[in-house]
């Protein structure tokens, strides 16, 4: 019992360390919730334009904000860019109360919901430069046939090769796959030991190519059906079970990277299904990898990949809608876009600067050359929970039932379209 | 005392109107006793109560989250965000039950092991032969004062397919998981390795919130498994000071009793020490079933509900339907569900755990300072309890034990 003392003054130091401990993670945590509202409640209130964007690096957040800077000089009218670390959940704050950012990006998925509750200012129709979007583009992004918000730039996939590998396996230019038989062919001999043909992320956003390479659509054309359950996506998903069962195909979840970028980069794959985000990724984390772009393969219905795209949103509540919109319309224009892509090497939106783009990239013309033939992906309202549940199947698609998948994801679609409609 | 002499009422009503009397000392102390709670009453008003209160009517509104959920457009629903929850049978209620079942076998595998863990820490630690005591308190308490995010990313590294833990295993020539990929259940894989991979008709067919049978059946996944680790590798520290602090407040006499009494160590643990520290086991029990119900922060910035939602959590899934997909209602409702899960299960813990009055006949015996060793002494089979009434053996007093 002597030793108690000695005993109880360092377990009230322990404590009071791990209080003090505790305690400053609180004030870090609170006071980085009182920094976003301080400052979106000092630029909501008339004059000033806020944008809050997500940003894929600094790259994107520099030429933002010098293209938004160079407009403010135009216009006379300030403007400050916000970086959200957590957009979706930043907007919905913003949209609650009442006082949101005036300019932000609107990811496609997000995008029915917001429309829904009637937080996007529509100002399609203000646009000068309305048709000059790809129409799949707008077709996205309006609701009752009118333009809600412009898109901003937009992605495709396509597949990315190892040139190194793609030589050692003993390939040449003329073994590019075009048909899903030469894909099993190429991707089995560029499996050795240590790495797999083709390694992808086991996602709707992925596994979803082969589906429209089927000729397999989510929803009918006016988004009232779920059309999952159809032969054509049987097919599609039939195959890429074949593919991971193979061997010569595998997710990247299963070669313990995170991504495809990071399977592919890492060498544990020669082949991957990416978008062109994936380049600013190999510049990055992956200098010293060769590598080269080319279309997606062609299924029995032809080629089909999917598309991506994020739009610029106007807040309803914004008290500053015309400069909101003249600042979308300068962000948008084919010079301003061009400038962007230079940047940070995201495609451009409007057709207008398809050749622009080519010139600054012209390795990655498969990318934009894509557009043709790329189909939407799911963006109806509650269509995100459905999604999540398709993804959670596909990552057991290799022992799964792909009729089973699709039944249940058709059932849970159908529900959530039903539910808008009524 | 004032109050009391002026007063014309008989004795009763004056001590019952004594403290209320407005110009007496009570009243007055009264008065600025509330005085100096109010500010934690406003804070607390503001903060806490006025949220929760509109939690709760957006759980029965309809608000898409957009303006104030006390605008005039918004519309009162009633119960239909938790109908749909609960009983729609969609894809809200599957998701629910995965996050019920995910949650579940979260609880019921941290609560026992985390407190089983952090009370033998502390009775290690507690120890006075054990050289470098304070070490050791510092290093199991350690994980607890480290930023969950930063443990969270640590385990990440750790369990990666290519991680630490599976380098250790393959020493060991075992082919370790891909830990935060896996989404097997641990069950399924006991009773695959058993030979049964396919559900029994009846455990296929039938099911509860809206998943069959046997995925209730499933266990935690191999990634949940590494969440469990986790959270009883961070949480036991706390706990153990929590027992420690009571092991301390121990008489050593009481033990010294028990040793006179010729317990060995293991009695004296489990007929002496144990019982002693009850309340402590009931505040530890009671903090890890909040805990492990709210389980959030490490879904967050671990897996975020994957793999096939085998780590969704209703927190988690509370967030996620508010924020990520606009269903303020639901959010909200999943949030009032937990909560009344919680309560729930307190108060049934409470129950089993309480301080019990009536002591069997068998093991009967006075409340006295000596009783623990008396009581060891009669439940051991020595000798009946010294001084119970209407045992009626001829036992022998304690002062001839000693």
């Amino acid at each position: 019992m002597h030793s108690t003392p000695t005993r109880g003054r360092r377990l009230l130091a322990s404590t009071a360390v791990g209080v003090a401990g505790v305690l400053a993670l609180a004030a870090c945590g609170g006071s980085g919730f009182d920094d976003s509202g301080d400052e979106e409640t000092a630029s909501g209130g008339g004059g000033p334009l806020s944008i809050l964007i997500g940003s894929s690096g600094d790259a994107e957040t520099d030429a933002v904000k010098a293209a938004v800077a160079d407009w403010s000089e135009q216009s006379g009218v300030e403007a400050t860019v916000q970086v959200a670390s957590d957009l979706t959940q930043e907007l919905s704050q913003g949209f609650a109360s009442g006082d949101p950012a005036d300019v932000f990006y609107v990811s496609a998925d997000q995008f029915r919901t917001y429309a829904a509750n009637g937080s996007l200012y529509p100002y399609g129709d203000q646009l000068d430069n309305a048709d000059d979007f790809y129409p799949s583009l707008v077709d996205q992004f309006s609701t009752d046939g009118q333009l809600v918000c412009a898109p901003k730039d937009f992605s495709t996939l396509a597949l990315i090769i190892n040139t190194a590998a793609w030589e050692a396996a003993g390939l040449t230019d003329d073994d590019v796959p075009t048909t899903w038989d030469e894909l099993t062919d190429v991707a089995g001999r560029l499996t050795t030991g240590d790495q797999v043909g083709l390694g992808f992320s086991g996602e709707y956003a992925r596994v979803g190519a082969f589906l429209a390479q089927a000729g397999g659509t989510m929803t009918n054309a006016d988004g009232t059906e779920a059309t999952v359950d159809s032969s054509e996506n049987l097919e599609g998903l039939t195959y890429v079970q074949q593919l991971l069962a193979s061997g010569s195909a595998a997710y990247a979840a299963d070669l313990g990277t995170g991504w495809g970028g990071e399977a592919f980069g890492t060498g544990a794959a020669a082949m991957t299904i990416e978008g062109n985000w994936i380049t600013g990724a190999m510049t990055n984390d992956y200098p010293d990898v060769d590598y080269r772009v080319v279309e997606l393969p062609a299924g029995p219905a032809g080629q089909g990949t999917l598309q991506f795209t994020n739009c610029w949103g106007v807040a309803a509540d914004s008290d500053n809608q015309s400069d909101a919109v003249d600042l979308v319309q300068h962000l948008t224009s084919t010079d301003q876009q061009l400038a962007f892509s230079e940047a940070f090497g995201v495609m451009p939106s409007v057709q207008s600067a398809a050749d622009g783009w080519k010139e600054l990239y012209p390795e990655m013309t498969a990318f934009i050359d894509s557009a043709d033939f790329a189909q939407n992906v799911v963006n109806a309202q509650g269509a995100a929970d459905v999604i999540t549940d398709f993804n959670a199947q596909l990552e057991s698609l290799k022992t799964g039932d792909p009729a089973a998948i699709l039944a249940s994801v058709q059932t849970n679609l159908q529900a959530v379209l039903d539910e808008n409609a009524s | 005392m004032s109050a009391a002499v002026t007063s014309p009422a008989s004795a009763p009503v004056r001590r019952r109107r004594r403290p209320h009397g407005p110009g007496s000392a009570r009243g007055r102390a009264a008065a600025s006793g509330w005085l100096f709670l109010a500010p934690m009453l406003v804070i607390l008003g503001l903060f806490l109560v006025v949220p929760v209160l509109m939690a709760l009517w957006v759980s029965m509104s309809d608000w898409t989250g957009r303006g104030s959920p006390l605008s005039s457009d918004v519309s009162f629903v009633g119960v239909e965000n938790y109908r749909s929850l609960l009983l729609g049978g969609g894809l809200a209620t599957q998701d629910f039950g995965t996050a019920m079942r995910n949650n579940a076998y979260y609880v019921l595998l941290v609560v026992p092991l985390q407190t089983a863990l952090a009370l033998f820490l502390a009775t290690m630690v507690n120890r006075r032969a054990l050289r470098g005591r304070g070490f050791f308190r510092t290093a199991f308490y350690f994980p607890s004062v480290t930023s969950s995010v930063a443990i969270t990313v640590l385990w990440l590294f750790l369990f990666s397919a290519s991680g630490t833990i599976n380098a250790i295993l393959a020493r060991l020539s075992i082919s370790g998981p891909n830990w935060f990929n896996d989404p097997r259940g641990v069950l399924h894989l006991l009773l695959g390795a058993a030979g049964l991979d396919t559900a029994p008709e009846s455990l296929a067919q039938h099911g509860f919130l809206g998943i069959p049978l046997w995925e209730w059946l499933a266990g935690p996944s191999v990634a949940m498994s590494a969440l469990i680790l986790l959270a009883i590798f961070t949480t036991s520290g706390t706990f153990m000071l929590l027992f420690l602090a009571a092991l301390q407040a121990i008489s050593s006499e009481v033990e010294e009793a028990a040793v006179m009494d010729g317990a060995t160590a293991w009695q004296r643990f489990r007929r002496v020490t144990l019982p002693m520290l009850r309340p402590t086991v009931f505040t530890v029990v009671t903090l890890g079933l909040i805990g492990t119900w709210q389980v959030f922060d490490q879904i967050y910035t671990g897996t975020q509900g994957g793999p096939a939602k085998t780590t969704i959590t209703p927190a988690y899934l509370s967030y996620s339907a508010a924020f990520q997909n606009n269903q303020w209602g639901r959010g909200a409702a999943i949030a009032f569900v937990l909560f009344a899960i919680i309560v729930l299960l307190t108060v049934l813990q409470r129950l089993v755990l309480r301080e019990r009055d009536t002591v069997p006949r068998r093991k009967r015996f006075y409340r006295t300072p000596a009783a623990p060793p008396a009581a060891l002494a009669g439940t051991a089979g020595t000798a009946p309890a010294a001084g119970a009434p209407g045992t009626g053996t001829a036992s022998p007093t304690e002062g001839d034990h000693r």
